[in-house]
This record gives C-alpha cells, structure tokens and sequence, in this order.
C-alpha cells in the first residue's frame, strides 16, 4: 500500500464589517428584506459608476500588516468577466495581478507544535447578490443586498498536509479577523466561506497530484467532513489505478460526500483586464504606517503574554483569547482582583455557559461583580456551590452579588455550633463510614463534607466542615 | 442658445412659447433626430423657466432647450441607446449632467438618435432607424451623436449634449456644419453616460458656435463624486471673448495629410488654416510619429471595454428578454441575439477575443502601450506648439448607406479623431468651409488637457472672421 501526502491550500472569502458597500453608499447590513439595501450602481443599472470605499483598503492593510504580508503600493481593480444572474454588471470588480497583499503566513497550533502557513495573497474584490429558488412554482429570484458587500479573498500557500491543519489554519484566521474587527467570522450567515484545494502525492514525491477544488463547506465541521472525505475519494481512486480529474466539487451535507460541479474544461475564461472606471489606488508608507499604528494586540502576542504574565496553563490562554472582549474583560477582572487562575476557572465555565446564548458586550456580570463574587468565596461568606447559583442570577437578573445572598439566605453557616450538629448526626448515621475512615481511609472525607453540603442545601462553610470533620475523627 | 437666452430677456419671447413652437416643429422633422421627445416634461420646465424669467433670474440656461444623445440617462425618460435590448428601459435616475442642467432651469425637449449604444459613425445601426443629414437627406448626418448633431443644425433645439469615444461628437458636428467639443477625459462627469469604453467616453456639447458650446461646456463640466476618474481642475473663469491669435503656434501634423484625405476637404483645411495665420498665428510644421498605429490600438481597447460593459444586457434585470427559453444559458444567448445589432455583435466578439486568455498581451495590453507612446508624442507636440490643427475626418458626409458592409473603411475614417480619446486630450470640431456639393468641412484643434478655453476662445476668433458657421442648411 503506498503512503500518500496530502497537499491543501485555502481560499478565504471574509465579508468585511463596513457600513457600507464597497462602491457604493449602501447598507451591508445581513438578513434585511431582499433587495432593500441596493442603489442603481449595486444594480448594475446601465451608465453607474463605482467609487471605492476607503474603509476597505484600511481593512484590507490591517489584515495584511497583522499577517506579516507586504503591502502593495499601486492597486490595480480588475474585472472579472462572466455571466451569472446574481453578477448584476456581468462582471465581478476584483484584483487581480496587482493584490493588495502579498508573502505573508499565519501561525497556528496542531499537537502542541507551532507550523507556519504561508499566504499567497489578499485581494479585495466585491461580492454578487444571491439566487433564491423556488423548485415548486418553478421561479427563480435574486436578492441583491449582498451584491457589492465588501470581501478580502485571503488565499493561502499549499502549505497544510492534512485536515487537522486546515481547520486550525482556518480558526486561527477567523479569530484574527475577529480580533482586527473586519469580519464577524459568521460561517452560517457566510461572512467566512472557505474553498480548498486539495491533492495527494505519493509519500516524498515532489510534483504535486491533480488538484480538486472544493466549495459549499459552511462550517468547520463541513470542512473537516469534506476534506476527509476528499483525501479518502482521492486516495482509493489512485490506488485502484484511476486518475484524479481536475474539477470543481460541492460538498453535500446531506450525502455527506463530495459531488462534481463542474470539471476543468468547463471552466471559464475570465477575461480578467483593468477596470477603467477605478484608477490605480496608491497606497503611500503614511496609510500603512498609520494604520500599523493602530493595530490591536493580535491573538498570537496575547497568549503568550497570558502565559507569561498571569501564569496561566496554554488550555486556558486558548479560551480566554478567543476573542478580544472576552480577553479584554479577563484583563478588567484581574485589575480588580489578582486571582487570575480563579477568575480564569470562572470565565471558562460559567461566564462562556452564558456567552452561548449572548454577546459578551451584553452580559450583566460585570468584571466588578465576579471579583465581588470570587472574593466572596474565598473569604469563606458562601461556598462554591452556591456562588454558582448566585452567579446565575446575577446573570439572569444582573443584581450585585452581596444583594443576592442577603436577600435569599445564601450566607453560608459559619456558625461553628450550627455545623457541628449536622457534622455529628451525619457521623452517627454512617458507622461503617467512620470505621474505615478511622482505619487510614481517608479519601472518605471528602464523602462526609459532601452529605454535609446535602443536608444543609449548600450552605455549609466546605472548609469549616473540614475542619470540624477532621478535629471529630482524628482525634 | 446665447442669442436664445438675449431673446427671453429683450424681446417679448418666452421659453414656453419658444419650447412649444419647437415641440412643434419637431412633429413635423423628417431628420429622426429624436428618439424619444418629452413633451410634458418639457413644457413643464419651460413654464417654471418663463416664471423664473420674469423674477428676474439671470441664469443664461434658463428655458434652454437642450436635446439630449439617448444614452445618458434620464430618470423617468426611455433611455433606449438606440438598442432593441433597451427598447423598453426607463432609468430611475438622473445622469450627472441631467441633474446639472436641470439644476440651472435647462429644459430637456428630448432625447436624440445614435448608432447602437454610441458604436459607429453614421447614425444608421440604431433601433429606431438612421437620421438624416439636414444638408442633403440622403446622407448620413455622421455618428454617433448625428441625432444630437441633426437636431443643431436643423434647430430643432437650442444646444445638445453628445458623447464622444472615437469621434462621435466631432465627426457628425463636422457632417452637419456645426461646433462640437469632446472636452478633457475626466472634466465632465461620465455618471450616467450608458458606457461603450470607459477609459475613452467623454460626454460633450454640440452647438452652432463655439461661444454657446463654451456656454453649454459651463453648465456640464466640473468634479463629481460619482465619478472615480472625473477630476477636481480649477478651471479658470469662462471667458465669451475670442483671443488674440498673434503668436499663437499652431501646429499642423504632417501626418494629417495623409493618404485618404479627399481633396476637397484638404482645400478647405488649408484655407481654414491659413485664416488662422492671417489672424497672427504661426504654423508649426511638426508631426505626431504614432498616430498611425491609433485606429489599430483604439478598435482593439474601445472594443474591449465594450465586451465587458455591455455584459449586463442578460435580460434579468431590465430591458428586452427572450422569454420561454429552456435554461439560462439559452435565455442569455437569445436574448442577446435578439436585442443586439451587427456591429454591436461583431464589436462584442472582437473585444471579447481580445481580451481572451493567451491573446491579452498581443492585443490589450500592446494597444495600451501604443497610447502611452500617443500620449508622449502628443506632450512633445505641445513643447512645441499651443494647438494642434488638422482634418475632424478625411471626407465630407456620405450616402447614408455607402458603407453598410464595409466595416473596416468606416472604422478608418475615425483616423483624425481617435488619437484625443486615447490621450484624453481636449478637441474641437468647427466649420472652416464646404465642398463642390455644398457639404461643410470641419477642422479640428486640438489642446493640452484642461485647455478647453484655448479650443473655445481660438474657435470664437476664427468664428468672428468666418461665417460657416453661420450657413444654415
């Protein structure tokens, strides 16, 4: 059996987060009813000319600078030739020798090794409307809101060797989207669409096999699924001594396979020339320079700055810098509280639990409130288990954490005497417990305080019931 | 449009009864200048004008009756572009120079005939028929702004708004007797202006003489937004005045006399020119190396854009479709097929073909190159001389359908015009005399970019010691 090496490069298209269309003034907003967001120029009505948004080019150098790319000083807009219903002028405004962006990589993390993916180019180009079939009547339309939003094409070396690198080459670069905050990186609404090629070689071979390359992959798990799948199809049509063609491939969730689209030869000439109604954009070191300025810290310089600076373990830093809010209020948190690894436990688990149903800009626990909250803890006022019930209410109803536990009776008993009562008659109901406990089985303490914690509903100081537990059997 | 706008304000004339008279006499016009006239529009704006005139506005546009060359774009007005696939488009905006116009109280009686989508030069390939020459109705009024051209001279309105690629606002102005400036790439906004070739379209006013062209350039020149490759110039205030001629260098390319000059144009050239030097010009003896490799370049370039610009008539959106296709691809291809004529057919193939992966350097992108050697002769010409004089085409107005078949002949005949498009350079066409049929000859200057005021001034001192301009058909 031969051993193969898989060759994939990607193609990204983000939708940029601009008010505005590339070229002309209106909305990009997702999701408003169709074709209410369009002008005669994102119409292609006859005699429109476009004008560039310069916010695109500013998003555009970002994400250059942030990829180590070199910024190209004279763009040239291209146009891309081809017939299509939702391609309103019957060409796509794009670029095409000159991109914006060129010879840069991204780093990214598989089995706790560091490779480096390098990337081709970053173009900006506009995106097409959308067709809209109606297979029972049977009627066709087309929403043009989309036609003329905003894209960066970010294509990628083919530099990843199998599925596992691709999809971390594409979440690294979703979130350094995110991060520079151009793209919302949303995968179903398709402001993160990714294409792949994708071929095989012989182990060590140096020419590359034939390439497929494959679109309709709306989400991570697509693309692992459809990568998979591709290797797979590949790699038996080689052995059993078939030719792989060169082609266009879908991926079909539902057949959960890959399906020809369309094969080479069908493929278009795109006709690509100089757009005349745009001149060169010349891009001076001034524009670079000031924008380089204004670069956040990007994901990769944050990580290893939380290791370094709050300790924390590489499993953490990874969560916490998913996205720059949730990093920022981190950072907010550990200036009020010096706790990081306590605040980065909470984070993890209770904060991101409610994160899934909102956005972190309108959660109602403040930084303030969950210090407020660990302290709390740690200066024994509740246990653990009722700080998470009072956690989820400040969620639910974004009360401060101290009104919560007086007005519910969450104190925790810290009365020795209260306590030690409990203690007693749960001892006393468990003889064969004791027994075993008092003959070196000590890991039982733990059992003890958990009964404890049932009878008094949680509210049971933990490291006082230790204690007493403890003094009671070790006497 | 001057003597116009004197008639409004000093004798008992107004727009509303001049703009009806002229509504009139176009119902009677044999010319099928017009494609479409707005009547109502029309004389709605001639009434605010007359009440705008009689407070006392002074603004020379006023009640101005401006025909309008059908592919700009005119909002609620069909704006067919002389095109079946068009027939039955109405704009839902105004193209920049409408909303100009409009602004100064202008009334827009109409919109005139052109060869289809503004690609020829003879006013004959256009849905609605050919126009005809006001001089002699069997020929060809020139193209592709002959109805905007035939309009001028037959008085069938004031003034009129043409565009220029090749020569289409200079060539018919010449046929038909008449002035016609293709101002400076980039000094009037192309915003609305239903494109052929982008990098060479330039809109442009026609007029019977230079000083209501300059009137008409005012109105519609200046900086648009819009308009990515329209340029803020701080032009200097328009002056009505001709210039002293004395010591200006007029050159004259030799290769402007070149073979397919007829005879009888080069005779009334060359009297034309010697006027200018009666008047104190000299005459630069220089010549313009590549201008014979022009035609060459601009057919594979106009040709090109036109491919890509005329991709959005697919029918899905607005304009003619074939319905009942089978697929998509047969409703793009019939309704195409339907909506197009030949020479907008054989233009699109040619463009696309060039355009084509492997043949892009060998034509596009040589053709491109070709104009940036025309661009350098022509800054090395102006080293040398103010203007630049020549023929506007090498012979006089045709029979309307002399050149139906003969493509390559009729593209030929843009030699003189075509080299201003390729360098963005400003040009004019005004009479300097008539052939042995009593056919106008035209002669062409041509000036350094955003030198519009030398064309028009050096244009109004030749008119001011010519009366060609003044013979009506």
């Amino acid at each position: 059996m031969t051993i193969f090496d898989v060759v994939i490069g990607l193609e990204v298209h983000a939708q940029l987060l601009t008010e505005t269309k590339i070229f002309c003034g209106c909305s990009t907003r997702f999701g408003d009813n169709p074709n209410t967001n369009t002008c005669p120029v994102c119409l292609g009505m006859p005699g429109v000319l476009p004008v560039l948004n310069k916010k695109v080019i500013d998003f555009g150098i970002k994400l250059g600078l942030a990829t180590h790319c070199s910024i190209n000083d004279k763009n040239i807009f291209a146009r891309k030739n081809y017939f299509y219903p939702d391609l309103p002028k019957g060409y796509q405004i794009t670029q095409h020798n000159e991109p914006l962006c060129r010879n840069g990589f991204l780093d990214i993390q598989t089995d706790g090794k560091t490779k480096r993916i390098g990337i081709t180019r970053i173009h900006m180009e506009e995106d097409a409307g959308k067709n809209i079939h109606d297979e029972k009547k049977p009627l066709s339309y087309i929403d043009f809101n989309r036609s003329g939003v905003p894209l960066l094409e970010i294509v990628s070396e083919p530099d990843m060797t199998n599925t596992d690198e691709a999809v971390a080459y594409l979440k690294e670069l979703r979130q350094m989207l995110v991060y520079l905050e151009i793209c919302d990186g949303n995968m179903e609404e398709g402001s993160f669409r990714c294409d792949a090629n994708i071929s095989i070689k012989p182990k060590g071979a140096k020419q590359y096999g034939i390439r497929t390359e494959l679109k309709n992959m709306n989400s991570f798990r697509n693309v692992q699924k459809a990568l998979d799948f591709e290797i797979s199809r590949q790699i038996e049509l080689v052995e059993s001594g078939k030719e792989v063609r060169q082609e266009t491939r879908l991926w079909d969730t539902a057949k959960n396979a890959t399906l020809s689209m369309r094969i080479k030869e069908e493929s278009h000439d795109y006709r690509y020339f100089p757009d005349p109604d745009l001149l060169p954009l010349i891009i001076d070191k001034r524009w670079i320079e000031d924008i380089r300025a204004c670069l956040p810290e990007l994901p990769e310089a944050k990580r290893s700055r939380f290791i370094k600076q709050y300790q924390l373990p590489a499993y953490d830093t990874d969560l916490l810098t998913q996205s720059r809010e949730l990093s920022d209020y981190f950072e907010r948190c550990t200036t009020i509280l010096d706790k990081p690894k306590e605040i980065s436990n909470w984070i993890m688990t209770d904060v991101l639990k409610v994160l899934k149903a909102e956005n972190i800009n309108q959660i109602k626990v403040t930084p303030q409130m969950l210090t407020r909250l660990i302290t709390l803890i740690e200066e024994g006022a509740i246990s653990r288990n009722m700080a998470r019930e009072v956690f989820d209410e400040m969620a639910e109803y974004g009360k401060l954490p101290d009104d919560i536990i007086n007005a519910g009776g969450l104190s925790q008993i810290s009365d020795q005497d209260d306590l030690r009562r409990t203690i007693d008659q749960i001892l006393e109901s468990h003889p064969k417990e004791v027994d075993s406990y008092k003959q070196g089985k000590t890991q039982l303490l733990g059992f003890f305080v958990g009964q404890v914690m049932k009878a008094t509903k949680g509210k049971a100081n933990p490291k006082l019931t230790n204690t007493i537990i403890r003094e009671i059997l070790e006497i | 449009m001057l003597e116009t706008a004197r008639m409004y304000r000093h004798e008992a004339k107004s727009p509303k009864d001049l703009v009806q008279a002229l509504l009139a006499k176009i119902k009677q016009d044999t010319l099928n200048a017009y494609i479409t006239v707005d009547e109502a529009g029309s004389m709605e704006a001639a009434c605010q004008a007359t009440k705008s005139i009689e407070q006392g506005h002074d603004e020379i546009m006023l009640g101005i009756p401006i025909a309008v060359k059908d592919n700009i774009c005119t909002r609620g007005i069909p704006t067919s572009c002389g095109s079946k696939i068009l027939s039955n488009f109405i704009p839902m905006y105004d193209a920049h120079v409408i909303e100009r116009l409009k602004s100064l109280g202008a009334v827009i009686i109409g919109k005139t005939n052109l060869d289809e989508f503004a690609m020829g030069s003879t006013t004959t390939t256009s849905h609605v028929g050919p126009t005809l020459n006001p001089w002699d109705h069997s020929r060809t009024p020139g193209g592709s702004s002959g109805g905007s051209a035939a309009a001028v001279a037959a008085g069938l309105c004031a003034g009129a708004l043409g565009s220029d690629t090749g020569g289409s606002i200079r060539q018919p102005a010449s046929f038909c007797g008449i002035t016609g400036l293709k101002p400076t790439y980039g000094s009037v906004s192309r915003y609305g202006l239903v494109a052929f070739a982008s990098s060479l379209d330039q809109i442009g006013p026609i007029a019977c003489s230079a000083r209501d062209v300059s009137v008409l350039f005012d109105a519609i020149k200046g900086y648009d937004p819009k308009d990515s490759t329209s340029v803020a110039h701080e032009y200097t205030p328009s002056v009505l005045d001709g210039i002293d001629i004395k010591g200006l260098r007029i050159g004259v390319p030799r290769s402007f006399f070149s073979q397919g000059l007829s005879e009888q144009v080069e005779r009334e050239l060359r009297s034309g020119i010697s006027t200018l030097e009666e008047l104190g010009a000299t005459i630069v003896d220089m010549d313009i190396p590549h201008i014979k490799y022009g035609v060459a370049s601009y057919y594979i370039i106009a040709n090109a854009e036109a491919s890509s610009n005329l991709a959005r008539y697919d029918g899905v959106r607005y304009g003619a479709r074939k319905m009942d296709t089978q697929s998509l691809s047969d409703m793009y291809l019939e309704t195409r097929a339907k909506g197009f004529g030949n020479e907008v057919k054989r233009r699109i193939m040619l463009g696309t073909y060039a355009l084509s992966a492997g043949y892009y350097d060998q034509y596009y992108k040589k053709a491109s190159k070709v104009r940036t050697l025309l661009i350098n002769d022509f800054k090395s010409a102006f080293g040398i001389c103010d203007l630049i004089a020549g023929p506007t085409t090498p012979v006089t107005a045709f029979g309307l359908y002399d050149m139906v078949d003969d493509p390559l002949s009729i593209y030929l005949l843009d030699i003189y015009t075509i080299p201003a498009n390729l360098t963005g350079l400003p040009a004019i066409s005004i009479p300097c005399g008539f052939d042995d049929d009593n056919l106008p000859v035209g002669m062409q200057l041509i000036a350094p970019a955003f030198r519009e005021d030398l064309l028009l001034r050096t244009s109004m001192t030749f008119q001011d010691n010519t009366n060609f301009h003044k013979v009506k058909p």
